[in-house]
């Protein structure tokens, strides 16, 4: 038995060889009002159980977390399976409390230094290996590899060790330089020194994955476009701004949003680094949320902590989504 | 274009400086994990370790539940990962070949849903699983696991069915093929460089996953490898050789899936199925 697809319909139109296939203008109820009656069903059947997957495995922990948050939910409710409606009040503890705000803040700042560092550096990698011979553009591809590649706890053991106080590689070489006061130095003692082993850990991790798109993105610019620019007189610089950045434009707004919510919601780095310590100076929402929630067994709290979390995430993502759709408004 | 001497050499020195840069906490990794203690314990490192043990990778096999630990691994990520292609393969097909009302609407969905915060979810999806008893166990890692790929791997193999040539499974209908043995014989094999690549995410997903397992599982008996590898400093005091062999052996599949698959993927891509 076979169903009405783009497929059938167009069998007898001219073989066109490309990726995607062109949709020509026409509306779904066109698709509906088949010529043999076949079933329309069809296309919902084979999207039944990812909808369902979807709905029951992402939709209902959504909910879910939206109802705790609205409930009195503390160890002795817990095992004792109550349940306690108190309406607003985690939503005024948490955000009347002394320490959301601060979290907010910090959040946003290491998010942005984040963001900041890994645009700025993928970018510059990128336009380097555009830049670069074939031999050496192999072997730093490589290298960028494996760093992408890298299991991210592995990744942060192998920095634990790297800036260990004793022993670690990293406080010999500064101390080498003549940094002697770093010779011993606790890096996980201090808020900021901690938030610098982990800023440089996810940079590391995330700037191949800009750096190889980006210089994947460059190879698709047309050489024409360059020669066409240095007949009209441009230098490097100007053939730089007219050609090379109104092509990559699309891709690095994109890629900004999406490292924007990746860093955003990152746990593992955080919490294996030094569960968010030194006093809980290094918890950043998600972290915040756990052990809130989880640690101090405050379960309606942490929900409360996780639904604004999510709705920052979603304000941000809403903005970013609408930019895809633009973008991709034919292909859809 | 003539290049100055300096305009030649530093793009070259600074691709140097940053290979170095990314490689060197990997290769510090696998240095530490076959240094013997007293290399590793010491004032001066050893840049370049001329005696090799496998003393550590010795001890972090035999640490306790180390077996166990891999199984549960290796068993919640191929499962997931099958999980995921199986369901995303019907939903991807319907995606790419087939028009119908509310298509935008799905594949919006999916991007949404691809960009679920799962990080702050773990606490509703704690509720859930403890309310259903089923705390300790693989199966909700499993099932939990193939939904955080799932539609990413809808999204790719959307792209990769799309850009097999509808005429190859035309002309296979033409030749009396039903529409699901054109499927089998024609688009399948072609998709499995996709299916691939594909599965390379999922694979690292799966096996990196850290946050949900932590909440979930507190019988070691039922965790996975991230969490052991996480806790596997604090265990063994400050034996960075063993913790470093751990790390190795953790990430050493990701590794070689990822050059490995990743080449193929491409390469596979490229061949191209129709040539004439």
């Amino acid at each position: 038995m076979s169903v009405q697809t783009e497929g059938t319909d167009t069998a007898g139109g001219p073989a066109v060889r490309e990726g995607r296939a062109p949709a020509p203008p026409r509306g779904a109820d066109r698709a509906s009002r088949s010529p043999a009656g076949r079933p329309a069903a069809a296309p919902y059947l084979l999207l039944l159980p990812a909808l369902l997957a979807t709905l029951v495995l992402l939709g209902w922990p959504l909910v879910k977390n939206g109802m705790l948050s609205f409930q009195n939910l503390n160890p002795r409710q817990l095992i004792q399976h109550l349940t306690e409606w108190n309406g607003f009040h985690n939503y005024q503890q948490v955000l009347t409390g002394p320490d959301f705000w601060k979290v907010v803040e910090r959040s946003v700042l290491f998010t942005a230094a984040n963001v900041v560092l890994i645009m700025l550096f993928g970018t510059l990698i990128g336009l380097l290996l555009a830049r670069l011979g074939k031999k050496m553009r192999l072997t730093l591809l490589v290298g960028l590899v494996l760093a992408w590649a890298m299991p991210v706890i592995a990744a942060t053991t192998v920095y634990q060790w790297l800036f260990a106080q004793r022993f670690g590689v990293v406080n010999w070489v500064l101390d080498k330089l003549g940094w002697h006061s770093m010779a011993d130095y606790n890096w996980m003692g201090s808020q900021f020194s901690t938030f610098s082993v982990i800023v440089l850990l996810i940079v590391w991790q995330s700037i191949p994955f800009v750096a190889i798109n980006l210089y994947a993105a460059t190879t698709t610019i047309p050489k024409e476009l360059y020669e066409a620019a240095s007949l009209d007189g441009a230098g490097a610089w100007q053939s730089f701004t007219f050609v090379t950045l109104p092509f990559l434009r699309p891709f690095l707004y994109s890629t900004t949003f999406l490292e924007v919510i990746w860093v955003f919601k990152a746990f593992p780095q955080v919490f294996a680094m030094n569960e968010g310590g030194p006093d809980r100076l290094t918890e950043t929402l998600p972290i915040y949320a756990y052990v809130e929630g989880v640690g101090n067994q405050h379960f309606g709290v942490g929900a409360a902590i996780s639904f604004l979390t999510i709705l920052v995430l979603l304000v941000i993502t809403s903005y970013y989504l609408r930019m895809v759709l633009k973008q991709e408004e034919d292909e859809l | 274009m003539k290049r100055s001497l300096f305009g030649r050499i530093w793009p070259n020195a600074t691709a140097v400086v940053l290979f170095v840069g990314f490689v060197f906490p990997v290769y510090w990794m696998f240095a530490t994990a076959f240094k013997p203690t007293g290399d590793i314990i010491t004032e001066n490192p050893v840049w370049f370790p001329t005696h090799f043990t496998f003393g550590h990778f010795d001890k972090a096999v035999h640490a306790d539940h180390f077996w166990t630990l891999v199984a549960n691994s290796v068993t919640v990520t191929l499962c997931s990962v099958l999980l995921s292609l199986v369901i995303a393969l019907f939903a991807a097909f319907a995606l790419a070949r087939m028009r119908f009302k509310g298509r935008r609407g799905f594949i919006v969905t999916f991007m949404l849903a691809q960009m679920a915060p799962w990080e702050v979810m773990i606490i509703a999806i704690y509720m859930i699983v403890r309310d259903s008893d089923m705390l300790d166990s693989l199966v909700p890692l499993t099932v939990f696991y193939a939904m955080m790929v799932l539609p990413l791997t809808v999204l790719t193999l959307r792209g990769y069915i799309a850009a097999v040539p509808k005429e190859l499974e035309e002309s296979a209908m033409v030749d009396g093929c039903t529409r699901l043995q054109a499927f089998r014989k024609v688009i399948f094999p072609l998709l499995a460089p996709g299916l691939m690549a594909t599965s390379l995410f999922g694979f690292i997903t799966a096996w990196n996953e850290f946050p949900l397992v932590l909440i979930l599982n507190k019988d070691i008996e039922k965790q996975t490898l991230p969490l052991w590898l996480s806790q596997f400093q604090t265990a063994f005091g400050d034996d960075w050789g063993a913790t470093m062999a751990a790390s190795s052996l953790f990430a050493l599949p990701i590794l070689i899936l990822f050059i490995f698959l990743q080449r193929k993927a491409v390469s596979g891509l490229t061949d191209g199925a129709v040539k004439g």
